[in-house]
């Protein structure tokens, strides 16, 4: 999921090209065309059905039949369409829960997986595992976990398990966002681990002297030293879950009403069951938007002051 | 698992997109010997089919004994887990790579392929074929039929919905199975003062709670009611008939009359049948296509004679025969148009000779299903099994003597209406959305 995620360009900072600048013109000959590969498979994957995506969403097409030009009437169709706000809504939703439980919890598990005692590899690796096994895998797993009648609440005798889960609005967008969560901590604290140990040790042992104790240290030296950290993970948090369908999917199928369908779902709807491919490709041109501006919106918030990244610069 | 469109719909709508896109990777089509993936049109008849036993043995014995006996003529095949079948064979028909012989399930779907010019008019061929066409179910023709003219022929079997019930259960409340709708009504209380759920349903699945407004709309208003849906009558979903059939509905689910937690049930998982037979709830509204499992997973509760059955009761002043029944009238066999000449005349052979000639009806008949063929009848008395004998009479008479075998909405319907339908009813058993509003969604996609 997060690996489809548009890469983050690194924060380039303005200074830096302009530094750049003068002797960019010279190298980039014969560097250019080592770019060419990459370049045509972009192009042939992603810039190719980009461009069907949205000639299809001026068009009328049932997936099967003739195709005919449409005009605006999907794109007003689909604007006017009550189920979009919920759908965004539910996107939104998903997202900033997800991003609020997982950014706290992958911080604090990289931290303490940054240090160097042996058992921490091995809890690394542990803690590794969910992000190993399909959404769909997890999906399937979970929904006989929470069976209401055949699940682990009932098989344990725990009233408390036993609830309603994925049939309740409120605890179905719950649900999701805690395996959404279970599934991705995994990576980001494997980012945060990495970000940490970036982090000089000499900046600590100031601290220590200066009788900074660990959690001082932690919210003086850890997180601020973190902040590339913190935005290059949110970001892939957030555009990420534009993307959440499978495990959505097999969970909850959007489900119950539509109280879990995100948009990526409310796509996939609309083309494949409802055989409306131009209203879906709307959809899917909202995404691709909504994706954009949320990646540069994000790169605005840290891509100003890049200079102070690295020790002594 | 039995294997049939509705388990397949389960499957879409719900848990086993995990085999669909595991079948993306590794365990992707099966093509027999000599075939390639996807055989266009041009390269030889070919016929893609579903995976799963005991329909995928008895498929693939049909395409044996028809290659054995036409050398010259060799149909290949290319078989298909469910969810991998749904999508290729839209997206491969719609490029004009679809296979010379199309399996479906009739209805919406295959208007929309006649729509777009892509099966061959059969209506000749039945004509030419006059036996054949009398040896099959007359009702399993309407879901064939496009227009006044057949596209489809039925063939493999016929699976009417049916109230299942708990015959242990019934004891326990010191009850009895319910002879009309107020009857159900009454007995919800009972059941629950027994701590046992009414009805078990897997209502995350969707089209198991349709199947409970098929019913109440034919016994409340009669056949003609979702008859002009179907036709396109505008306002039909809002017929005083059909408000009155949500209503219906909608006390049934305030009452208690569904098991604890039935919107996250799925029915793909058979959770829904495991309710019924674990004595958990005590009756059940679901397809024939259950018995199966119910009998190879539920311990003793077919072979103990537990299990009890009925067709959906009468409501009180309804204006629907007791008689009629819903579900799947049959699948469905097209020809591509694309297919060249010598293709269809092998298809049109196969069609014939193959598919509903007397072994098949023999192993349908011997897998527990009743074939679309009346001949299914001649071979009940071989069944030495006295559960089975009871059942499969049982599935017989029913759709043999139902005045009127309504397909199922989800497949009658166009697949932009059917899904706006199964989010709506989803809704209306979450009781989100009242019968006006769920008319009023429906009324704005008639025709669609």
């Amino acid at each position: 999921m997060t690996a489809t995620a548009p890469p983050v360009a690194p924060p380039a900072g303005r200074t830096a090209s302009a530094r750049a600048g003068s002797s960019a013109a010279g190298r980039s000959g014969p560097v250019a065309w080592m770019v060419l590969p990459a370049l045509l498979l972009f192009v042939v994957f992603g810039v190719v059905p980009l461009v069907g995506v949205l000639v299809l969403s001026f068009t009328q097409w049932d997936g099967l039949g003739a195709i005919h030009a449409a005009g605006f009437s999907n794109w007003k169709s689909v604007l006017t369409d009550p189920q979009l706000p919920h759908s965004i809504l539910v996107t939104f939703e998903v997202m900033i829960l997800s991003w609020a439980v997982q950014t706290p919890v992958s911080l604090l598990l990289g931290t303490f997986l940054a240090g160097r005692q042996r058992y921490r590899a091995f809890l690394a690796v542990l803690y590794f595992i969910p992000l190993l096994l399909s959404s769909a895998a997890i999906a399937i797993t979970y929904k006989a976990l929470l069976d209401p009648n055949f699940g682990l609440g009932a098989g344990l005798h725990l009233g408390f398990l036993t609830q309603d889960w994925l049939g309740q609005s409120n605890l179905a967008i719950g649900v999701v966002i805690f395996i959404v969560s279970w599934q991705f901590v995994p990576f980001h604290s494997l980012i945060y681990q990495g970000g940490v140990r970036q982090i000089p040790a000499t900046m600590y042992e100031a601290a220590s002297i200066d009788g900074a104790g660990r959690v001082r240290q932690f919210f003086s030296i850890t997180v601020p030293q973190l902040k590339y950290t913190i935005i290059t993970s949110s970001t892939l948090m957030v555009v990420g879950s534009l993307t959440f369908f499978d495990l959505i999917f097999v969970l909850t199928a959007g489900g119950p009403g539509d109280a879990t369908r995100v948009l990526a779902l409310d796509m996939y709807k609309r083309g494949f069951m409802s055989n409306q491919m131009g209203p879906a490709s709307v959809i899917a041109a909202l995404i691709v938007l909504l994706g954009l501006a949320l990646a540069l919106l994000l790169r605005r918030l840290g891509g100003s002051t890049t200079a102070s990244q690295q020790e002594g610069a | 698992m039995n294997t049939s469109r509705r388990t397949f719909l389960g499957l879409v709508g719900g848990g086993a997109l995990a085999a669909g896109l595991a079948a993306c990777g590794s365990s992707g089509p099966k093509s027999t010997p000599g075939s390639t993936t996807g055989a266009a049109a041009g390269s030889g008849a070919s016929y893609w089919f579903l995976t799963g036993q005991p329909q995928q043995g008895i498929r693939e014995a049909q395409v044996k004994r028809f290659n054995d006996a036409n050398s010259g003529s060799q149909l290949k095949t290319t078989e298909f887990q469910n969810d991998a079948f749904k999508q290729k064979i839209k997206t491969a028909i719609g490029a004009g790579q679809g296979p010379t012989l199309i399996w479906g399930w009739g209805g919406g779907g295959l208007k929309s392929y006649v729509e777009a010019n892509q099966v061959e008019d059969l209506t000749d061929f039945f004509s030419q074929n006059a036996k054949l066409k009398d040896s099959i179910f007359p009702s399993a023709f309407g879901a064939a039929t496009v227009n006044g003219k057949a596209y489809a022929m039925p063939v493999e079997t016929v699976t009417p919905i049916v109230l299942f019930y708990d015959k242990r259960a019934f004891e326990k409340a010191g009850a009895e199975p319910p002879k009309s709708w107020g009857d159900i009504m009454d007995l919800v209380p009972k059941f629950n003062a027994k701590g046992i759920a009414p009805f078990s349903l897997g209502g995350q699945s969707r089209w198991t709670n349709m199947m409970w407004l098929e019913f109440l709309f034919d016994r409340i208003g009669g056949k003609e009611v979702f008859q002009n849906i179907y036709d396109g009558k505008a306002n039909s979903w809002s017929d005083p008939s059909a408000l009155k059939a949500l209503d219906e509905m909608q006390k049934l689910i305030k009452a208690n009359g569904f098991i604890k937690g039935f919107s996250s049930i799925t029915a793909d998982s058979n959770a829904d049948q495991a309710l019924l037979f674990t004595g958990k709830a005590a009756m059940m509204l679901h397809g024939a296509w259950t018995y199966g499992n119910m009998k190879s997973s539920g311990g003793d509760f077919v072979t103990g004679g537990h299990l009890g059955y009925m067709n959906f009761p009468p409501v009180d002043g309804g204006k629907g025969d007791p008689t009629d029944t819903v579900g799947n009238p049959g699948q469905y066999l097209s020809i591509s148009s694309k297919a060249s000449a010598a293709d269809k005349e092998t298809a049109k052979k196969f069609l014939a000779n193959n598919t509903l000639d007397d072994a098949s009806v023999e192993a349908w008949v011997k897998s527990g299903n009743i074939a679309v063929a009346k001949s299914s009848k001649d071979k009940l008395s071989a069944i030495t099994d006295k559960n089975d004998s009871e059942w499969l009479n049982f599935v017989y008479d029913t759709s043999a003597n139902a005045k009127n075998f309504a397909q199922s909405w989800d497949q009658a319907l166009s697949p932009t209406q059917a899904e706006t339908l199964l989010d709506n009813i989803a809704k209306l058993f979450q009781l989100s959305i009242s019968p006006q509003q769920f008319a009023s969604n429906m009324n704005a996609v008639i025709g669609q």
